[in-house]
């Protein structure tokens, strides 16, 4: 404009630190959430119906229930994380805060793990909890209730992370249910048998030390590669977008 | 036309020989420009000429491109955090969540970016006009008022960078004059900005961009 008073760049001075920014991120997505409660139910109502109907639609005898109610379990708290993981960036996807999550001067990464904790925090955690109501119903003991707690406790984390890969991956894609659930189905399957297997195992005395070390090594690899697998696949979702 | 600068002070973000494909279209090609700081540059074409997608490209969000993108002289990808830092994308999905209030919003898109405190929240909310819906849930606001809390951002904003794609829509006379207004103190701060628009926008000393919609593109 006016060429003498060449003006000089003021560069941005302050930032604010990683985990600044996580605990935004997490805060709106459980502010966004709870606005919402109806999306929060519908995975809580999902796993009570599935569960109660396998006493109706197959036996309601003790001793089924008690063979198979572990499983059951963890069918039904498997399946209603894959019910909820289209929202995980889905809505954020449409309004554009994506975008600017992803523009934000942040590891994407820790960002996208501060989402899936939010996620987990309001799908994961309610099964838990609901877990040992549902867990007296199909008549299993004590003992493998606490277990089978246990096991969901340390299982349903690692179903929302390896779950942030694949909705970040579908995102781009108009109706990306089912293809979400085949990609994800397969990487589900061997957290839900050491799930059930633990359960099993404990049901029959044994010790479940071992098992449950296992469960948190998966939670371990899930924790440390999945966020950045996720973040990688978000970022191509926008290019795309 | 703009006055040429007699000392050509460093460019902020520069761009060598970028090209673009889309759907197995060049959208353009070997464009070069320069974006100085203390202007204001308005992106032009016919719809389907890739203003926005040279925004997206611009701001990090798009990979399907080659040629070189350079922050400040040397290459952008190896300073991304920095670049991040110091530019300001508003796309045409303004970023806003409906479900939550203004301030929440302001609130959650400050967060990653800088502590800002909420009285100056509610002044740059107030500076756009939305005075008194602080805490009105954004779906239930108009069009113009959910883009006026993203432009919000602007008046809070130390970034000299400004990428804005479509901002001036649903916006109304009033508020398109106080943002033309704006742009050009930020670009007398020193500050640069790269607009999209098909609004009339005239400011003096604007530069233009041109993109045809042929994949030729040219600088002016």
């Amino acid at each position: 404009m006016n060429a003498e008073a060449r003006p000089t760049v003021r560069f941005a001075s302050s930032n604010v630190g990683a985990l600044a920014a996580m605990k935004g991120v997490f805060a709106r997505d459980m502010k966004v959430a709870f606005r919402q409660r109806q999306d929060l139910l519908n995975p809580l109502l999902f796993f009570i119906m599935v569960v109660s109907l396998f006493p109706l639609g197959v036996s309601p005898e003790v001793s089924f229930l008690r063979e198979a109610g572990a499983g059951i379990l963890w069918v039904a708290a498997l399946l209603s994380v894959l019910l909820s993981l289209d929202h995980l960036f889905r809505h954020d996807f449409d309004d554009g805060t994506l975008e600017q999550l992803v523009l934000q001067p942040q590891p994407l990464f820790l960002l996208v793990l501060a989402k899936t904790t939010a996620h987990w925090m309001l799908t994961g955690l309610p099964l838990v909890i609901l877990t040992p109501v549902l867990g007296v119903m199909v008549h299993l003991d004590g003992n493998s209730i606490a277990v089978l707690c246990l096991t969901l406790l340390i299982g349903t984390p690692v179903l929302s992370l390896i779950g942030a890969i694949g909705a970040a991956l579908t995102l781009g894609l108009r109706s990306a249910g089912v293809l979400l659930s085949l990609l994800i189905i397969p990487l589900y399957i061997p957290v839900l048998i050491f799930g059930t297997g633990t359960v099993a195992a404990a049901g029959d005395g044994a010790a479940v030390g071992a098992y449950l070390a296992l469960m948190g090594a998966f939670l371990m690899l899930a924790l440390t590669l999945a966020p950045f697998a996720a973040a990688a696949a978000l970022k191509i979702s926008l290019s795309n977008g | 036309m703009s006055e040429p600068l007699p000392l050509t002070p460093e460019p902020l973000l520069q761009a060598v020989n970028l090209q673009c494909e889309r759907d197995k279209r060049i959208l353009f090609r070997e464009l070069s420009f320069s974006i100085l700081p203390g202007t204001v540059t308005r992106v032009e074409g016919p719809n389907g000429s890739g203003k926005t997608t040279l925004l997206r490209i611009l701001a990090g969000l798009n990979d399907a491109w080659t040629g070189e993108l350079k922050w400040c002289g040397s290459p952008l990808a190896d300073q991304r955090e920095a670049f991040l830092r110091n530019m300001l994308y508003l796309g045409h999905r303004p970023g806003i969540k409906p479900l939550l209030t203004p301030m929440e919003n302001l609130r959650a898109l400050m967060a990653g970016r800088r502590p800002v405190s909420d009285a100056a929240l509610c002044q740059a909310l107030q500076g756009t006009g939305l005075a008194g819906y602080e805490n009105v849930p954004c779906r239930n606001l108009s069009a113009g008022q959910q883009r006026r809390v993203a432009l919000a951002r602007l008046l809070i904003a130390d970034e000299p960078l400004w990428l804005l794609d479509e901002v001036f829509t649903a916006i109304d006379v009033d508020g398109v004059a106080a943002l033309e207004a704006l742009l050009q103190q930020r670009a007398a701060e020193g500050g640069a900005v790269l607009v999209t628009t098909h609004h009339d926008l005239a400011l003096p000393g604007m530069h233009r961009l041109v993109l045809g919609a042929g994949g030729i593109a040219d600088e002016r």
